[in-house]
Order: C-alpha cells, then sequence, then structure tokens
C-alpha cells in the first residue's frame, strides 16, 4: 500500500509502484481533471501539482510521489475560483477545453515564478502544453489578465 | 442510407451552407399537427415521463426541468452551447434554467444544412436553377435522414429550425396558460422560463407541461427580428466553458460505469488488414491483466484499469497480414504522380475561355506542387464505453454520425442498427477524426466477447496515431500565362485520393459521383482570368484517407492561392491589389479589401520582413488572410495574422473569434510542421514528438474580423484553415524570395 494525498484527502493506494500517478488518478481514484493526452510529456494534458510544484503526472511514477501532497485544478482556489481560472472565463479560453486544466495548472506556476510575466516569459514555459483547437492567443491574454488580477504578486 | 442523388451533370460538392431549415421545420410542423405522425416523427415522444411535453425533437419540458436537444455534436466548436441558446432566445429561457442533452440518432435530425454544397453551384451563385438545385439536395437530405456534424454545416443547419423550435414551444406554452387562465394568448407575455399574466402573475414553464401536452401545438410562429435579441449576436459566455474551467467537465474519456473493466488494444497498423496470430505469454502474467481478446484486425487486453491494458498491449506479439497499399512512402507519392492521365480523370469541373490558347500567349509559369498526409490527432484519444447482451449493445461514445455508430457496431457483432442504443458524449476536439469508426468497431467486438460487462476502452497515444486515417494525399501541376501585366490563363490539375468518397463508403452509402472534395479550392475560384480549367484525377490504391478539418481545400487552397500568387508576381502585380481587382464577387471583393486595411498593406516591407496573402472559399464562407513574417539568424519568425471573413451573421462573437484563432492556427501548424508518412505499411509518427502542430512560441497573435454581408448564415469552423498555409508560403517568398510548394515547410525552411 502507498499512500497518497489528493487535494487534502490520504488515499491508501494498491498498485505497482512504477504505475504513472496520472492514472492513479484517473482510474483509481476516480479524480479525471487531469487528461491523458500523450503519456510521454509531449502535451502536458496531465499536470498537477506536486507539493506545489507543476509536473507531468503521466511521468510521475507513484513510488515517487507517494506520501507526497497532490494538488488537481478542482483544489487550485481553495473553495473558490483561482485567479488563473476567472481569467480563463473572462477570456473564454477553452474551444474543447481537453488541454485546458494542465493549461492552467501550468500558468499558475509560471505566475508563481514570474508575477508579471512578458509574452516571451508565457512562451518559454507554456510551449509544453499542446493545444490542438489552438487557444494560444486566448492563453496569453488571460495569463496576462491573471497576472493582472493577482497584483504582480 | 441511399446513394446520394445524381444532381445534374456536375456532381455535389460536400459541405455546409444554406439556411433552409426554415422549409424543412414547417415540413416538420405539419407533421406535429397530426398528433399520430408526432410519436414516429419526434424520437423524444417515445421516451416522455408522466405530465411532460415535447414539442419537437429539441425541447422537452417535465415538471422537474426543462431539457433542450443539441442534435450537433460538440468537438470544442461549441455547438453543445449555441444551439441550446438558439432555442432559448426564442423560448425565452435564461441559461441555467434547462439541461442540455445531445440527441440519439433519429431522421429527426436530418442535417439540412448541406445542402447547398450538395447542389453543384457556387456559393455566391442565387439563379433560379442554383435555387431549385438546392432544393433538390434539400429533399434528398429529408428523405435520407442523415444525421451527421461536419461540413462546418451545424449553424447553417440550426440557424432557422432551432429558434422556430423555441417559439413554438412559447406559443404553444402561452396558449396552455391561457386555456388554464382564461387570459387570451395575445395578452401573455413570457421571460425567464415563465408565462405572465397581464396582472403579473407568473406560470413556470415546467407548471405547464402538463395542460401543454393535451393541446394540438402551435405549427409555426414567428421568429424575433435580430435587432429583439437578448443573446445571440452578442457576447456571451459559452454554456461549458465554467466546467471545463473548473474541471468538472466530463469528457467521453471520463466516463465511468459501475463494474466496468477497462480495455487497450493492439491493432494492425496495416490499415484495414486482419490479424494473422499472436503471442501473449509474456502480457498474461502482467499485473492487473484479466484477459487476452483477439479481434479481426489486433488483439485486445482486459485489465483492472486503462495503464495495466495499455502495457500489457505493448507486449503482445503480434503477426500482421501485410498493408493492401504500398509499404513505403516514397511509392504512394510515386502512385500519385502517375494519376494525371486520363485513366483516373474524376472530373473537369471547369473550362472556361480557351485555356490550350491562352497558355500559348505570354510568359508560361509551370509549378508542382504537394500535400501530405497528416493526423487528426485531437488531444483527447479515442476511446468509448461499451456493453452487449444477448438483446442489443448501448455505446457511450463521442461521434459525429450517430446513425452509422448504430451501422458499425451493429456490423461487427451481427446485430441489427436498431439493437444499438447510442449516446454521445462531449468531445476532447476531433478535426474529422471522429466520423471515423475505428474505435466504435473495435469496442464493439470486444464487448461482444464480455457480454454482460461494460468495457470501457481507449486508444494509446501510439494506437490512436497508427490506427488515424489521415488527410487525403495531394499533389498540384499548374500551368498559367501572364502578359502586360495581366494574368491570361490557368490551368489547374490536382491528383488525390477521395476523401469524402471513401468515408462515405465506410459509412456503408457507396458513391459513385467523384468526390466534390477533389474540387473545392480548384473549382470555387472567384477571380476573373479569361481562360481558366480546373480538372482533378483520383488516386486509388493508397492509404485510406478521410475527411480532415477543412478537407480538399486544406491542400487544393494552398496550391491554388501560392499559383496565383506565383502569377501575380510574374505579371508585377502587387498580391492584395492584384487579387482584389481581379475578385469578381463584391461580398469577396470587400473580405480582401478589409483585411488589407487592417494590416495596412502598403506593398513590399523590405528588411528580412515579408507579407502573404490568400483567399479560399470552402463550405460556402469565404476567408482572406495576410501573414507577416520575418526571416530572422534562427529562421522564419510569424510576426502576425489578419483574417476577414463573411458568415452573414455572427451569432456568437466570442466563439467566433476562438474559431477563427484555432483555424489559423491548425492551417499554420499542420502546413510548417506536420506529415505522416508510411514505413512497411505502417505510419511513422506515433505521438506529439513527431507530429506536433504549432506550439505556443510559433503562435502570432491573429486578429479576426467578421463581416455580414453574405446573403445566408455559413459556417466558421473550417473555413479559415486553407488560407492559412498559402498566405504562409507566400509571406515566406516575399521575405526571402524563396517559393516553398511542398507542406510541410520545415523541410526547406527553418522557423523560430
Ligand atoms: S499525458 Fe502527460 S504530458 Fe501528455
Ligand atoms: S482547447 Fe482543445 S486541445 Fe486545447
Amino acid at each position: 500500500m502507498l499512500e497518497l494525498t489528493v487535494n487534502g484527502i490520504k488515499h491508501q493506494i494498491n498498485v505497482v509502484p512504477e504505475m504513472p500517478l496520472l492514472w492513479v488518478l484517473r482510474d483509481e481514484l476516480g479524480i479525471t481533471s487531469p487528461k491523458y493526452g500523450c503519456g510521454i510529456a509531449q502535451c502536458g494534458a496531465c499536470t498537477v501539482q506536486i507539493d506545489g510544484a507543476a509536473v507531468r503526472s503521466c511521468q510521475a511514477r507513484m513510488a515517487d510521489v507517494a506520501g507526497k501532497a497532490v494538488t488537481t485544478i478542482e483544489a487550485v482556489g481553495n473553495g473558490k475560483l483561482h485567479p488563473v481560472q476567472e481569467a480563463w472565463i473572462e477570456h473564454q479560453v477553452p474551444q474543447c477545453g481537453y488541454c485546458q486544466t494542465g493549461q492552467m495548472i501550468q500558468a499558475i506556476s509560471l505566475l508563481k515564478a514570474v508575477p508579471k510575466p512578458t509574452d516571451e516569459d508565457i512562451n518559454q514555459v507554456m510551449s509544453g502544453n499542446l493545444c490542438r483547437c489552438g487557444t494560444y492567443e486566448r492563453i496569453r491574454v488571460a495569463i496576462h489578465a491573471a497576472a493582472e488580477k493577482m497584483g504582480g504578486k | 442510407m441511399r446513394e446520394m442523388p445524381d444532381l445534374s451533370r456536375r456532381t455535389f460538392v460536400f459541405g455546409s451552407a444554406a439556411v433552409a431549415g426554415g422549409v424543412a421545420f414547417g415540413q416538420y410542423g405539419q407533421a406535429q399537427q397530426a398528433p399520430s405522425s408526432a410519436a414516429a416523427t419526434n424520437p423524444l415522444a417515445a421516451n416522455l415521463g408522466p405530465h411532460s411535453v415535447t414539442f419537437n425533437p429539441w425541447v422537452e419540458i417535465s415538471p422537474d426541468k426543462i431539457t433542450l436537444i443539441a442534435q450537433h455534436a460538440d468537438k470544442g466548436q461549441g455547438v453543445g452551447s449555441i444551439q441550446p441558446l438558439m432555442i432559448a432566445e426564442e423560448l425565452d429561457l435564461e441559461p441555467g434554467q434547462f439541461e442540455i442533452r445531445f440527441a440519439g440518432p433519429s431522421p429527426a435530425y436530418f442535417n439540412t444544412g448541406f445542402a447547398h454544397e450538395l447542389a453543384p453551384f457556387m456559393a455566391p451563385d442565387r439563379s433560379p436553377g442554383a435555387e431549385k438545385a438546392r432544393a433538390t439536395a434539400l429533399e434528398w437530405l429529408r428523405k435520407a435522414g442523415l444525421q451527421m456534424t461536419g461540413g462546418s454545416s451545424a449553424i447553417p443547419d440550426t440557424y432557422e429550425k432551432l429558434r422556430m423550435a423555441g417559439a413554438v414551444a412559447r406559443e404553444t406554452l402561452k396558449a396552455a396558460a391561457a386555456k388554464r387562465s382564461g387570459v387570451a394568448a395575445a395578452d401573455l407575455r413570457t421571460e425567464a422560463g415563465n408565462v405572465i399574466l397581464p396582472n403579473g402573475t407568473k406560470i413556470p414553464y415546467v407548471a405547464l407541461s402538463a395542460d401543454a401536452a393535451k393541446i394540438t401545438p402551435v405549427a409555426v410562429a414567428k421568429l424575433r427580428d435580430p435587432s429583439q435579441w437578448r443573446i445571440l449576436g452578442k457576447p456571451m459566455e459559452r454554456l461549458d466553458i465554467r466546467s471545463k474551467v473548473t474541471g468538472e467537465m466530463k469528457f467521453g474519456i471520463d466516463r465511468t460505469m459501475d463494474g466496468m473493466v477497462y480495455a487497450a488494444v493492439k491493432l494492425n497498423p496495416n490499415k484495414g488488414q486482419p490479424i494473422k496470430s499472436y503471442d501473449a505469454s509474456k502480457a498474461q502474467t502482467m499485473p492487473g491483466v484479466r484477459k487476452i481478446l483477439k479481434l479481426s484486425n489486433g488483439i485486445a487486453v482486459i485489465a483492472t484499469n486503462s495503464w495495466y491494458a495499455m502495457q500489457a498491449a505493448e507486449r503482445v506479439d503480434c503477426v500482421w497480414e501485410p498493408s493492401t497499399y504500398p509499404a513505403e512512402q516514397a511509392d504512394h507519392w510515386k502512385t500519385v504522380a502517375s494519376s494525371f492521365v486520363p485513366q483516373f480523370l474524376a472530373k473537369e469541373w471547369r473550362n472556361d475561355g480557351n485555356i490550350d490558347a491562352g497558355l500559348k500567349e505570354g510568359t508560361l509559369l509551370e509549378a508542382e506542387y504537394r500535400a501530405p498526409y497528416v493526423g487528426h490527432q485531437p488531444l483527447e484519444p479515442l476511446n468509448g464505453i461499451g456493453i452487449v447482451t444477448d438483446k442489443g449493445m448501448e455505446i457511450w461514445v463521442g461521434h459525429q454520425t450517430p446513425q452509422s455508430v448504430q451501422q458499425i457496431a451493429a456490423a461487427a457483432i451481427g446485430m441489427k442498427p436498431e439493437q444499438v442504443t447510442f449516446h454521445n458524449e462531449w468531445m476532447g476536439g476531433s478535426f474529422g477524426h471522429r466520423l471515423e469508426f475505428e474505435n466504435v468497431r473495435v469496442l464493439a467486438e470486444i464487448a461482444n466477447q464480455m457480454r454482460g460487462t461494460p468495457v470501457k476502452l481507449i486508444f494509446s497515444r501510439e494506437e490512436d496515431f497508427l490506427q488515424d486515417i489521415p488527410r487525403q494525399i495531394a499533389m498540384g501541376r499548374y500551368r498559367g500565362s501572364v502578359k502586360d501585366g495581366k494574368i491570361i490563363a490557368a490551368d489547374a490539375q490536382v491528383a488525390a485520393n477521395a476523401p469524402f468518397k471513401e468515408l462515405l463508403a465506410r459509412m456503408g452509402s457507396p458513391s459513385k459521383d467523384p468526390d466534390g472534395q477533389l474540387g473545392v479550392g480548384i473549382w470555387n475560384v472567384y477571380y476573373d482570368i479569361p481562360n481558366y480549367r480546373a480538372t482533378s484525377f483520383e488516386v486509388l490504391g493508397l492509404s485510406p484517407c478521410t475527411t480532415w478539418r477543412a478537407v480538399g481545400a486544406s491542400a487544393n487552397g494552398f496550391f491554388t492561392e501560392s499559383f496565383i500568387d506565383e502569377l501575380i508576381y510574374a505579371a508585377g502585380l502587387d498580391p492584395l491589389k492584384a487579387r482584389i481587382e481581379m475578385c469578381k464577387v463584391p461580398i469577396y471583393r470587400k473580405l480582401l479589401e478589409t483585411v488589407g486595411e487592417m494590416a495596412d498593406w502598403k506593398g513590399p516591407l523590405g528588411k528580412g520582413k515579408g507579407r502573404g496573402v490568400a483567399f479560399v472559399e470552402a463550405f460556402g464562407t469565404a476567408v482572406a488572410e495576410i501573414v507577416e513574417v520575418t526571416m530572422t539568424d534562427a529562421g522564419i519568425k510569424i510576426d502576425k495574422v489578419w483574417v476577414a471573413t463573411d458568415v452573414g451573421k455572427v451569432i456568437d462573437p466570442v466563439n467566433f473569434e476562438n474559431l477563427v484563432q484555432g483555424g489559423v492556427v491548425w492551417g499554420l501548424g499542420h502546413a510548417m510542421n506536420c506529415e505522416l508518412t508510411y514505413s512497411k505499411g505502417a505510419v511513422q509518427q506515433t505521438n506529439y514528438n513527431h507530429h506536433e502542430a504549432m506550439r505556443m512560441y510559433q503562435c502570432p497573435a491573429i486578429e479576426v474580423r467578421g463581416l455580414e454581408n453574405d446573403y445566408t448564415v455559413r459556417g466558421i469552423g473550417e473555413p479559415p484553415v486553407p488560407p492559412a498555409a498559402p498566405a504562409l508560403a507566400n509571406a515566406i517568398f516575399a521575405a526571402t524570395g524563396k517559393r516553398i510548394r511542398e507542406m510541410p515547410f520545415n523541410k526547406f525552411i527553418d522557423f523560430v
């Protein structure tokens, strides 16, 4: 049995140690906001926070994350919408939306590191997150808006 | 389904268009008046709960809720939101007052939006002959009863009929309230889900459902003028935005079912070919594995979660039947190149003036262009849940053609289509992928071997790539002549395999006509060129191919607009001004002028910068785009894109802009970076690292303007795609003097 805390709740997990966190979340715990897109760190759809840092959950082995705290998009706002989520709604970023939970987690992590990012900063950090629907321009606009909301902090 | 009608000498060009919904609803309304036929026609009538009412196939009201039906499937393009909102506009409902349900399969949901392009006339043609052909096509569509999302047809199909569905429901509810209250219907009004009496008393619609069910529904109601709209035509929040931002949205891949098992597959990458034999000894003992099943074209692993299933599927050693098409890519191209001969003639779509004489005048230009196979690869891989019992199959899968899902699944397990119950899902993209059936057929085969147990199938990304039926492969051979600063002649010849014809055949509706998609982008060209010919050849014996966002025009538009650009330069003209002068259709000329204004086009930029323009009409919607690039030390950088288009009426402005931007990204990204190639009968690119299209660092700002001059409402899902590639290639030429005539461009030039 391996222990995992997801969005503040502790779980005991019985899987092989090399199983990726993504599939533990989705198939074992029924938390489906992290998405399977590529399985090889190429798309970012599976991005979650582990101890606060944005991580591709398809690459994180269960054995390595046991005992750590995982946060998915449902809990990033502590019961409210996170400013990044608010900006995503205001600018109506999603089309199909499949990539967007990963995009927002990545954006939150960017804003933590760089509170007032330039387009160049955004391109650099967000280019690992694919969007097949092509919402990139709206993502950039929404990140700037979220930075504004968060007061550059 | 039946065969497509032979409407005239010219065969149909398939796609979207026309607002014929009014006519359709009129007919439907008449059927409604006879109560006995209402049950047969309205699929909602059969499953209605007690004290509930349905006025038409799109509105259902029960004592506890209002449900609006979305007949077009939502792949991310936003129709899951705008369809119910069109009903809500006339029915006076507010967002949040109704539930949305995707339609089950029924001929009541036949797609009127295909009528325009089924008729062999150009989009701006309003002659009696054109209108008659469209009416004939509509009649055929009604009889065929084909329910399909595609061809940028959702808005053209539903713009009138859904507003009418809402208006009819509203008037019938008022009639019911009039009967109950004794107040004349004319003195009642409706607001936010209530009928309101003159004294201010509110009667909620849900409280009227039982009464409304007892009266004859109003057949036809008057639609409100757009100036009275509360919701449509204004910036609005898509109804699915919040759940997609909070993570609550459940896509097909997220559905679970009690007692279900997980399946993964390994299928013959030689598309369409069976499996010979397999050895599962390594996989059998892997963690979580329950069973390994043989399928007609591969194997399936049943396991306790998706990851265990995928891991084990990879470890099964399979021996495949080889491909029926050439094993190596070079031979695919050879086949295309050798198809420009009478034997493979699909059709001569146009022959204006005297092409042979025209080509002899002035300076002759010749050029050859290529468009490779490309994949759809929406971010949500193919999946589905199915359960088969002795009585039939129930299937949950995101798909664009519900009736075909029934047919394909039923055929795979020896049942009848009506034994298959289909439930649609919100989709994480499609781009044409979810018009095909690889997951449906395989899921049916697996669930049939697991009778009584729900099976959840997910394709690994690698399987999804390997089984993805690609965009057609195409080659264009162009000749043209210029003299005294004028284009005298252009001869467009295209050879490609036939995407839509092949899809129809797989749907069980083979067509003998040439594929209209081989003609779009060469036939519907609106420049005043005195000698113009457009011919296409159908390439046989290659990889299966299918509709990929913008279909034929995604390749042909690139060829034609690149060659027109070459002719314009040869004639010593300005690429934008020349197009404006040559453009014969006033509302299209306006688009070219508008995009020029937006970009402040003033001719060459110099200093390593260049701009290219392109203009393509596809699915009835014309789009003009300008791309600006800079040649840097690290390669070409795309600085900015401007887009002007005209859909007659912009119903959902924010989403409209998002879709246009997405279409441009799609067109540019694949033109720059993507191709699928075959080796040993299998596609060599199996994940996004080999086929990534555009990432954010390459994505320019994209400015969009939607004009409303066209006489009818048009779709916008696909039309922004075709001009993107030629506008970029033309910009690269302007910046560097280098003509790129083959996609993907990164084989010939570096991008930043
Ligand atoms: S699924 Fe993890 S990066 Fe794509
Ligand atoms: S919104 Fe569809 S993949 Fe990004």
